[in-house]
């Protein structure tokens, strides 16, 4: 299997025999920056086609078609487009903190972004308190929604905002139980450790029933989390418009739909890591031949293959439910899932200690 | 290279992110400017006064009771990551420390802060 820290080291040892050390630090900062910019700006353009795409087809579509071949290139128009657009001022809005809340937005976003195992040795950060980490920063994004809502001073933003701020935090809860009940199986919050550990069988094959229900309900609060339908208030369009983000216009506008897609990517991306095994071939422990064929396909082949299943499913149940009312998503997790989630946990740890 | 300084770099990519596509739409995108144009939006007519302003209390208790058990959560993953070195007795002690907040979500629930009205 190719081992991009092969890459990562003939890169260091190279650069540090033309360049002083100093500088060669500088230029692999430079090429991180670099890397996860493309990385993240070509997900967001792949995911934001798949959406239209995959959308279309539920709903018996064709979807866009007409930039390039099967309008592969919609999203990059889509992108120059809004790139090119007004950026409205609005009189009544608290500007500072305006600007402030696509850049929170957008910083929450990437630094998740950053910690993700993409291949094999192919991952920015690896904190040994990963996983923690993991959630810290995804949940900084609230912050970026609740000033955006606040500091645009009308009032479809601001109910928005509310209704988003109160979402986020409530399913927070239960996708951070569900990610404890895995952290209880493996042991260690560190990321590339937990990929390594499933080695012989997924987490979701290691941990019997509890990881099963864990993967459940850590989709159910991340699919939450994302703001998207059947948990779409924050923006019902035929309520509030366009929810938290109704003032934005042009780019600005762009980071919160940039930030709510590579939030999709980056749940899905978690969940696959966890419960999936990352990049870790399909191993069953016996069948060496299959093992060794597994092991032929590409790392990041496995992490993008399971990481669009998942995203498939997200886009599966937002096509498919009609959307919730506030009290209905709120009891559904205070009432279900979180109490779910306190048992697996027991349950969980009964069966890594027996 | 240590982790903190590759998570200043992710941060710092972020601000480049941000900075550098709002210092691209700033030097190619219109510029125009009417009375009506930076009007809060409303479905066409003036917005009434401001909407900073009081706000329902169902949002606020709902925050606290996330920053009860986001906490909980917070401090039950250090004991989770040497569950396996602590074993039942580990078990038994956290289970009394589930048991109480549970009791607290129970309490919650009876008295209707689960409840939006």
């Amino acid at each position: 299997m190719l081992d991009f820290s092969n890459v990562t080291n003939w890169i260091d040892t190279t650069l540090h025999r033309y360049l002083s050390d100093g500088w060669a630090l500088a230029t692999e900062f430079v090429l991180i920056a670099l890397m996860l910019l493309i990385a993240y700006a070509i997900l967001a353009l792949v995911l934001i086609y798949m959406e239209r795409k995959v959308c279309a087809f539920f709903q018996c579509r064709i979807g866009p078609n007409r930039v390039g071949k099967w309008g592969l290139l919609q999203s990059v128009a889509d992108m120059v487009k809004i790139l090119l657009k007004e950026l409205v001022h609005i009189n009544r809005a608290d500007h500072f903190l305006f600007r402030v809340a696509s850049f929170v937005v957008i910083i929450g976003s990437i630094c998740t972004f950053g910690a993700l195992p993409f291949a094999k040795g192919l991952q920015a950060i690896d904190f040994n308190v990963g996983v923690f980490y993991l959630l810290a920063v995804s949940s900084v994004g609230v912050v970026g929604i609740l000033l955006a809502g606040w500091s645009s001073n009308s009032k479809y933003t601001m109910i928005g905002a509310m209704r988003s701020g109160a979402q986020l935090i409530s399913y927070e809860i239960s996708a951070g139980l569900s990610v404890l009940a895995v952290v209880i199986l493996a042991g260690t919050m560190q990321v590339s450790e937990i990929v390594a550990l499933q080695t012989d069988r997924w987490f979701i094959f290691q941990g019997h029933i509890p990881a099963c229900i864990a993967f459940l309900t850590y989709l159910i609060a991340g699919h939450a989390e994302t703001n998207r339908g059947p948990f779409d208030l924050p923006e019902a369009e035929s309520e509030l418009t366009a929810g938290y983000h109704t003032e934005y216009s042009g780019i600005q506008f762009g980071f919160f739909y940039l930030a709510e897609y590579m939030n999709m990517f980056i749940i899905a991306a978690i969940g696959s890591t966890l419960f999936l095994g990352g990049w870790m071939p399909l191993h069953i422990p016996g069948w060496e031949s299959f093992n060794h064929v597994m092991d032929l396909v590409p790392s990041f082949i496995w992490f993008f293959g399971k990481t669009f299943f998942c995203i498939f499913l997200a886009l599966w149940v937002r096509w498919s439910f009609p959307r919730l009312r506030i009290d209905q998503l709120l009891s559904l997790e205070w009432k279900v899932l979180m109490p779910i989630c306190l048992v697996n946990l027991v349950l969980m740890s009964l069966v890594v200690i027996f | 290279m240590s982790n903190s300084s590759l998570f200043l770099v992710v941060f710092f990519t972020a601000l480049f992110l941000v900075g550098a596509a709002l210092l691209i739409a700033r030097l190619i995108a219109p510029r125009s400017w009417n009375l009506q144009k930076g009007q809060t939006y409303e479905c066409g007519i003036p917005t009434r006064g401001t909407s900073w302003m009081q706000f329902r209390v169902g949002y606020y208790l709902f925050a606290i009771l996330y920053l009860v058990f986001d906490v909980e959560t917070v401090l039950l993953f250090p004991w989770a990551t040497i569950m396996k070195d602590l074993g039942p007795g580990g078990l038994f002690c956290v289970l009394f420390f589930l048991v109480v907040l549970t009791l607290g979500l129970a309490y919650a629930w009876k008295k209707g802060a689960l409840k939006w009205k």
